[in-house]
């Protein structure tokens, strides 16, 4: 972990300890205000808390050009991003991505050339729709270490995580009670129910709680139907494709609708929010992640759309290819921010 | 909807809490309000961007209030603190609408928090803003800006032109040029004098030149003086200002809240020559707290220094500047710049001073006091023995002035007997009328928001 990014972090808590105005925004407030010395797991504990609602920083009384130069969000959201490039499993694939929104495009258009060389190479061995482009067993042979391997490294990451910031042993009321405040993202609420300070300086909204909720839900809705679908496929022996009507398509399509609505929107968010209240130098590799997650879902629509045409196999080579990008960069990610998210609200909820 | 303000109805002169109480009510009464805020925009607000409660009279759970709070309850502990000088007719005028205003303050924007951690117990008598003060003045820049108030920023009036029994016109600096506007009605509400250093010495003495100002730089008492010396009629004893001890390592300016130190009741107090001067326990600390800064004010240098020891460190909120520790006393004072041997002598004589200490108990009255000890210490008077040791500066630290504008149950200013037409006062500018001393938490909002809604409300009558 950078010791100039906790130290700056440690100096700020300790002003916003002696201060206690903002106590009821969110819960990184009540948390800090527990504790009297910040070691650098609370510190890592409080950053992971904080949702960048910003409602903290243009009620203070205390930022520029004010001496003691408060900027909580910023100074939470270094501190969390480095957690999470510290905290990466392998470490060095955090410290790459992470930031590097070019790296996420080249690793995009890797995953596209490994998807396309694959259809041409692996024979399709007489598949249907689109297992006549790439066989099922071809595409489990590709996605289920994909899927698998992200998983491992969280998993891994997430422990790493839970003995750095001293949590106690896990049981299930903590754990429901982060889905629950994940589910409505409460801590994006402001405290007094008006939203967030994102969109347009102090003024609140919900638009950054609103388009962070479709993108979430889209994703699950998305994931829901490959889930589905793969139950469908083994257990009950009905592979694809699936009619409109059929549950697989019915997720899909509302989660991908969802999906690539909420990333567009966010994206515009990010782009009219003040940048320097959010980690420094991380803006381009989460530009370049909503991109990333937002192809994935406009991808898979517009393959629906064109799926009975000729242009059907390439559209399922790079879609197949961003969701391949996708998984592997998980860990390595903005995406990881919903495991570490989930983690600290567990983790609160013991407080 | 920003109408052009070039002849506004009103010119609001401030930028803080009464300010956009007055701008916003004039505005929904139909005026057209130039705000005139000599701050930058990132510093708007006065010392409203450093508080964070409103007192409030209830007669049931109001908002985030519960319980009641009286008229005859409110007024008594204002009495109390001031010591009776207060005008009690205003007074109950201010305490009797504050119950309206906390509804009127949420219709407006401003958001309160339920209730509070840290030390003050307060959740039936004061309503705390949720992010605070600078939350408050944002909500009501928003509001304003709905309404069509025009704000300028860094716009410094300097001089109100009095013609007879009325404000002719107003001057003041903004982008370099010199303005006048010919506003029908005029509003100030630009605070107090306590940011002008020399103002403060001439009424208190060179001293002043040591103390800190714990709000906005910006309160320079330019337009009071202006009308003071054009005759209008003012209130309020010069040389009286709220000033409490503070962290000595605060800033010049501007520290507000953070600054402010709790643990004096757990410590001795001593001197630059590293002697004792007032009882430290004499009673809880919020009621004590804003006689320090005059003490220490009367000490040699304007400073103070507190002495704890390591089982009294948790026992108080925590400071912004970490304290000063050291393994022994002798270490301590060598860094705190103490004679090392007196301070040793005052802790020993202090230390064979207690009694029984069994009965300690840091958050009420405990009665643990010394014995024969002269300034004695009458409760939580535990020896200081238990290393490591912990020190803090203490230097006055001045909230505001009391010196303002007088003015009737209509916020309207007087020159002899006779009312000034058009010019109304609102805020701390006037809240001298009110309080002549001392100061109980929340009622410089209180006074505020009701005078500045009256204000506003008058201007407009006027205007239209």
């Amino acid at each position: 972990m950078q010791t100039d990014l906790l130290q700056e972090a440690r100096r700020q808590a300790e002003i916003c300890n002696a201060c206690r105005y903002c106590e009821g925004y969110c819960s990184v407030f009540p948390a800090l205000h527990a504790e009297r010395a910040f070691s650098d797991g609370d510190l890592t504990q409080l950053a992971n808390l904080c949702h960048n609602c910003r409602g903290c920083y243009y009620a203070c009384q205390y930022t520029a050009p004010h001496e003691f130069d408060l900027n909580l969000p910023q100074a939470l959201a270094d501190v969390r991003q480095d957690s999470w490039e510290d905290l990466a499993f392998p470490q060095a694939a955090g410290r790459a991505f992470q930031k590097n929104g070019v790296l996420i495009a080249l690793a995009t258009v890797v995953g596209f050339a490994l998807l396309f060389w694959a259809a041409r190479s692996l024979a399709s061995q007489g598949g249907e729709g689109f297992y006549a482009v790439l066989s099922h067993n071809a595409m489990v042979a590709i996605f289920l270490p994909a899927f698998l391997f992200p998983l491992v490294s969280i998993g891994i990451s997430l422990r790493r995580y839970w003995r750095h910031v001293g949590a106690q042993p896990l049981k299930p009321a903590h754990l429901a009670q982060a889905f629950r405040q994940a589910a409505n993202m409460k801590n994006l609420k402001g405290g007094h129910g008006d939203g967030c300070n994102f969109e347009d300086e102090d003024r609140f909204t919900h638009a950054r709680r609103a388009v962070h909720q479709a993108v979430m839900y889209g994703f699950l809705l998305c994931f829901a139907s490959t889930s589905v679908a793969t139950v469908m496929h083994y257990a009950l022996h009905m592979p694809a494709p699936y009619g409109l009507l059929s549950l697989p398509k019915i997720l899909g399509l509302s989660g991908g609708l969802l999906l690539v609505a909420g990333c567009f929107e966010m994206i515009r968010l990010k782009l009219r929010s003040d940048r320097n209240l959010g980690a420094s130098g991380a803006f381009g590799g989460e530009i370049a992640f909503i991109g990333l997650l937002g192809f994935v879902g406009l991808s898979g629509l517009v393959l629906y759309a064109l799926g009975q045409t000729a242009l059907m196999p390439p559209l399922l080579a790079l879609h197949l290819g961003a969701v391949l990008a996708f998984f592997l960069l998980t860990p390595f990610t903005k995406m990881a921010h919903g495991f570490y998210r989930l983690a600290a609200l567990a983790a609160d909820a013991q407080r | 909807m920003n109408q052009t303000a070039d002849t506004p109805d009103i010119v609001v002169i401030g930028g803080g809490n009464a300010a956009l109480c007055a701008a916003i009510t004039a505005a929904e009464a139909g005026a057209r309000v130039l705000i005139l805020e000599s701050a930058p925009k990132p510093y708007r607000g006065g010392n409203s961007r450093h508080t964070r409660n409103f007192r409030c009279m209830h007669h049931g759970p109001l908002g985030p209030l519960v319980d009641s709070y009286t008229e005859e309850e409110y007024l008594a502990d204002l009495m109390k603190v001031t010591g009776g000088k207060t005008d009690e007719h205003l007074a109950r005028l201010a305490i009797r609408t504050s119950e309206e205003c906390l509804p009127w303050m949420q219709e407006h924007g401003v958001r309160f928090q339920p209730s509070l951690s840290g030390t003050l117990s307060l959740a039936r008598t004061n309503a705390f803003f949720l992010g605070g003060g600078k939350s408050l003045v944002n909500a009501y820049y928003r509001t304003a800006a709905r309404l069509g108030v025009e704000v300028h920023y860094e716009a410094e009036v300097t001089h109100l032109e009095l013609d007879n029994d009325r404000i002719a016109f107003v001057e003041y600096a903004h982008q370099g040029e010199t303005r006048r506007v010919t506003p029908k009605s005029v509003v100030v509400a630009s605070g107090g004098f306590q940011a002008d250093t020399d103002w403060l010495a001439r009424a208190w003495g060179p001293a002043a030149k040591n103390f800190l100002i714990r709000g906005t730089p910006y309160n320079r008492g330019v337009v009071l003086a202006d009308l003071l010396d054009q005759g209008v009629e003012q209130v309020g004893d010069p040389t009286q200002c709220h000033a409490v001890a503070i962290d000595g390592r605060a800033p010049k300016f501007d520290g507000g809240i953070v600054t402010r130190l709790d643990c004096v009741p757990f410590s001795i107090v001593v001197n630059k020559d590293a002697q004792r001067f007032y009882d430290e326990g004499e009673d809880v600390w919020p009621k004590r707290y804003a006689i320090w800064g005059r003490l220490v004010a009367a000490q040699p240098d304007q400073v103070g220094y507190v002495i704890i020891d390591a089982k009294s460190l948790n026992l108080f909120m925590p400071s912004v500047f970490p304290p000063i520790k050291a393994d022994t006393l002798e270490e301590l004072a060598d860094k705190m710049e103490l004679p090392a041997d007196a301070l040793v002598q005052t802790v020993a004589e202090f230390n064979a001073a207690c009694g029984d200490t069994s009965g300690f108990h840091p958050t009420e009255l405990d009665g643990v006091s010394t014995n024969g000890l002269t300034p004695p210490k009458t409760n939580w008077a535990r020896p200081i023995t238990e290393p490591p040791f912990y020190g803090y500066s203490l230097r006055t630290g001045v909230t505001f002035t009391y010196l303002g504008l007088k003015v009737d149950e209509r916020a309207q200013c007087a020159i002899g007997n006779r009312p000034v037409r058009n010019l109304w006062a609102a805020g701390e500018t006037m809240a001298g009328s009110i309080l002549g001393q001392g100061y109980l938490a929340g009622f410089g909002m209180t006074i505020g928001t009701v005078f500045g809604r009256i204000a506003g409300k008058e201007a407009a009558a006027h205007a239209n």
